[in-house]
């Protein structure tokens, strides 16, 4: 379809990028390679590579892979049902909705649920079992970030499903294929799309969590995007914060060439 | 939902259960004459009483509503037209860079958008306040729109195009006629994501915001220091009987002129 | 298509209509009027009555924003591009402020209620003579602790009572590197504001074996978290214990002996304000006896108003906790600014010490 339509359309998009995206770059990596009295430096990527920041680099991205994963665990499943479904738009709406109301109040919501008085320890007392730690655990991080980005990862699931042609998979039923042959076949590969779209509103997001690193987790757990916040808000260190924001981008420009290049296979 | 089987309909259960918990959990708490998130007292309805006295939240409430609308529609057109014009785009390379550009704001951390924004508007010398925080949210909502409607642009039939353009279609009949209606559940999931993004953000409009103007989340993150009153519990209760409501309504509103229309019934 | 264009316009009318309820909410609540100020203060740090006292006693309307750190306040005072006629931050950033000309001056001769300041908090090292700035509430950094969760011999009279084994799991430190980093240099009697990399190396590594007792490392949430039993122990701030312990009385609080930090958030005027005299009258407002007294019993920090402690509840006045003794307060040291250059030493050994923790 390319070439049949204008190029018009690009124009404003092309400003937005060139706005928005384009100069704020330049402006973070000009202010990463500054020190604190704005001289120009390269110390800030030569401390990047200290041991500390490392280690901080590695279990952020452990962490992020973790909380991916769960996320299209459960969120596929259920777009898949949801697609199933009388009102499938209307439940659609459902599981968007929760995500309007505030994240902080949510948040402190799941403070309560998981504390030691929560409701979940009430339950589990009733069966005789005592009172557990729940809350800044690796659990409760995992728990609450897969919470968060369980609609960004099935809306993008259930369009691709909501358009796959049901002939198609009967068909492939009647020419004999088992549901997981079929599944593996027929629906996955035809929803490999959406699964990558949900796969990269979750997981570069997830390794920039911050807030969530400190309410839940109790700074247990520190992300790329926590330290970050840190630099920026609390050390006051530009530079060192652009320079993690750098390798933040970087990262991300890999983690982009991994899912676009299977798609090349393909179609368009 | 007949038509699914029980194990499913219990997956779908729970997932629903654990998503709305939190929110059911501070709607509970927003009746607790006891002042606080524990412990509940006893039944009050004062904290509704509050929010109605308090012109000054309320004033922030509508200044959220309207920037998180506004820059959403705006957001989900730019987007839309930008997703389309990425297809259109011949080279791989070019295209496969500007959506690298388009996700860098996504993964970008909203601490850094928010330091970057600010610079940007003060040495271009927009006014902080509405204004800047509208272009800030416009600006981070539209690769998100691109995200949720370029799938549906490329598994589009290109057939469709053909036959359309074989019919004497002009290229502004073909986007209008063809490409829109068939992309528009990813516009719609655009929409509603921008308007997600919108409303929950807190860190980017922090840094643009300025001479007065709040919006919720800005509040409710000032307020944490302090302690969050359970008025902010009240007001969220609030808006979530009215959003759902809205919903079901706009859903069953529409769907029964489509069907009488003889339509599909979508959104 | 047709029904896009519609759902656009139906959204366009909307939000006009939400304008337009908006403006006149606003129009009730005071804002367009021609004498106005802008306040940037942390939220819910002022009696909102007295906001509105103010507007009737003065005819200068308010306008009240809000920020959550004081580093982020600084950022947005230092893009300029906002014109706050006062501001509140707390004393290691006014110190910045002064050192980056972002104040304002302030003339005394229009605060005439000054007088009524206790002569202690006032030409402070931060501040010399108060050029810049006027205190509005002060306090310390103590430990808050529930005696009935811990054993006996732990009083906290000392800071090492953190590193009791007893506690394993049962501590919550405030997510801040000078608080922190300032625990580990006063329990080894040295001062918080050590500029000795040698030290902080020493103190960073007694704070990792620490990390068994520590069950996180967290911001405001500390307060629901201590009301609701959550951990026995927990290193903040004095104005946070007053709230916790307002909510549950079982929690006591205590500034070990070795000496902790004595902090303030002051009033400044930044030099982007444009209602000057409207600032001087409202730190004037807000320094007169009845309303600092009024003022504080609403959020509850230590005034710095000796008029107002008077008229006070003797019951919160007689707190040594919150107001302590001079003997006390004599071991009490004030943050001075770093620099940069160590305040990023510092954080850079905390997030060693956070790193730790597992």
């Amino acid at each position: 379809m390319r070439d049949r339509v204008a190029k018009g359309p690009l124009i404003p998009y092309l400003l937005w990028i060139a706005f928005f995206v384009i100069a704020p770059i330049a402006l973070i990596v000009y202010y990463s390679m500054l020190d604190l009295n704005g001289n120009f430096t390269l110390e800030n990527y030569k401390r990047f590579f200290s041991p500390v920041y490392i280690q901080m680099t590695l279990t952020s991205f452990f962490y992020a892979v973790i909380i991916t994963f769960f996320t299209l665990l459960i969120s596929y499943p259920m777009a898949f049902i949801l697609t199933k479904t009388k009102h499938k738009y209307l439940w659609l709406m459902f599981i968007i909705i929760p995500s309007w109301i505030n994240l902080l109040l949510k948040t402190y919501a799941f403070i309560g649920i998981f504390g030691l008085y929560g409701p979940i320890n009430a339950v589990v007392s009733v069966f005789g079992i005592e009172s557990q730690q729940i809350l800044f655990t690796d659990f409760s991080f995992i728990f609450v970030s897969v919470y968060i980005f369980i609609p960004f990862m099935i809306i993008p699931i259930f369009n691709s499903l909501d358009k796959l042609n049901p002939t198609l998979v009967d068909a492939a039923r009647d020419l004999g294929a088992s549901p997981f042959t079929t599944f593996r076949r027929v629906i996955w590969p035809l929803t490999i799309e959406g699964v990558k779209s949900g796969i990269q509103v979750t997981f570069i997001p997830a390794l920039s969590l911050f807030m969530i690193t400190r309410l839940i987790a109790g700074n247990q757990v520190i992300t790329l995007g926590t330290a970050i916040e840190q630099q920026f808000l609390v050390a006051q260190n530009w530079g060192m914060g652009s320079t993690i924001a750098v390798f933040l981008v970087l990262i991300m420009l890999v983690s982009m060439l991994f899912t676009g290049r299977k798609a090349k296979g393909g179609r368009v | 939902m007949n038509r699914l089987s029980t194990p499913a309909k219990i997956y779908v259960a729970v997932v629903f259960i654990i998503l709305y918990a939190p929110i059911f959990y501070l709607i509970f708490y927003s009746f607790n004459s006891g002042g606080s998130m524990h412990n509940f007292e006893s039944f009050t309805l004062e904290h509704y009483q509050a929010v109605f006295e308090d012109s000054r939240l309320l004033v922030i409430l509508i200044n959220t509503i309207i920037i998180a609308l506004l820059s959403s529609l705006i957001s989900t057109i730019l987007g839309t037209l930008g997703a389309i014009g990425i297809v259109s785009i011949k080279n791989r390379k070019m295209r496969n860079t500007l959506l690298s550009l388009n996700n860098i704001m996504i993964v970008s951390p909203d601490v850094v958008i928010g330091a970057s924004f600010l610079i940007l508007f003060t040495m271009i010398g927009v006014k902080l306040g509405f204004t800047s925080v509208l272009i800030s949210h416009i600006a981070f909502s539209i690769p998100i729109v691109v995200l949720m409607v370029l799938p549906k642009l490329l598994e589009m039939n290109p057939n469709l195009i053909d036959a359309a353009q074989d019919l004497g279609a002009t290229k502004r009949d073909v986007l209008y006629r063809v490409i829109v209606p068939y992309i528009k559940p990813g516009i719609f999931a655009g929409f509603f994501m921008a308007l997600t993004y919108s409303l929950d953000d807190f860190a980017v409009t922090f840094f643009v915001t300025g001479n007065g103007f709040s919006t919720l989340s800005v509040e409710i993150y000032s307020i944490a220091r302090v302690g969050i009153s359970l008025t902010i519990n009240a007001l969220s209760g609030i808006i979530f009987v009215v959003t759902v409501l809205i919903v079901i309504g706009y859903y069953f509103v529409t769907r029964r002129t489509k069907l009488a229309n003889g339509g599909l019934g979508r959104l | 298509m047709k029904s896009l264009i519609n759902l656009s316009i139906a959204i366009l009318l909307l939000c006009a209509g939400l304008y337009f309820v908006a403006d006149q909410l606003e129009a009730s609540g005071g804002k367009g009027s021609k004498d106005t100020i802008t306040i940037y203060n942390w939220g819910d740090y002022i009696d909102p009555d007295l906001l509105k006292q103010f507007t009737e006693e003065t005819g200068i309307k308010v306008i009240y924003e809000t920020f959550d750190s004081n580093e982020a306040m600084l950022t947005k005072i230092q893009q300029g591009g906002t014109t706050y006629d006062i501001a509140i931050p707390s004393e290691y950033t006014i110190e910045m402020m002064i050192e980056e000309d972002l104040l304002h001056p302030i003339d005394h001769s229009k605060i005439p209620n000054l007088q009524y300041i206790d002569p202690y908090y006032l030409d402070l090292p931060f501040d010399p003579k108060n050029k810049y700035s006027i205190p509005y509430f002060w306090g310390t950094v103590g430990i808050v602790f529930n005696p009935n969760l811990i054993p006996d011999h732990i009083t906290f009279e000392s800071w090492n009572d953190l590193w009791d084994p007893s506690l394993k799991r049962k501590v919550f430190l405030v997510d801040g590197a000078r608080e922190v980093m300032g625990m580990g240099l006063n329990s080894i009697g040295e001062s918080l504001n050590a500029k000795d990399e040698k030290l902080l190396r020493q103190v960073t590594d007694k704070l990792v074996t620490l990390s068994p007792n520590i069950k996180g490392i967290i911001g405001d949430e500390i307060i629901p978290l201590m009301i609701n039993n959550e951990a026995a122990v927990a290193l903040t701030w004095s104005g946070s214990a007053a709230d916790m312990m307002s909510e549950n009385e079982e929690l006591d609080y205590a500034v070990p002996q070795e000496g902790s930090n004595l902090w303030f958030d002051n009033f400044v005027i930044p030099k982007t304000a444009k209602n000057i005299d409207g600032a001087h009258a409202f730190i004037n407002f807000m320094l007169d006896p009845e309303v600092a007294a009024q003022n504080a019993e609403y959020v509850g920090y230590s005034t710095p108003n000796k008029a107002a402690l008077d008229i006070m509840d003797p019951e919160i006045v007689n707190d040594e906790r919150f107001y302590p003794p001079e003997e006390i307060k004599d071991r009490l040291e004030v943050y001075e600014n770093l620099g940069l250059e160590w305040l990023g030493k510092y954080n850079e050994y905390f997030l060693e010490f956070k790193m730790s923790i597992r």
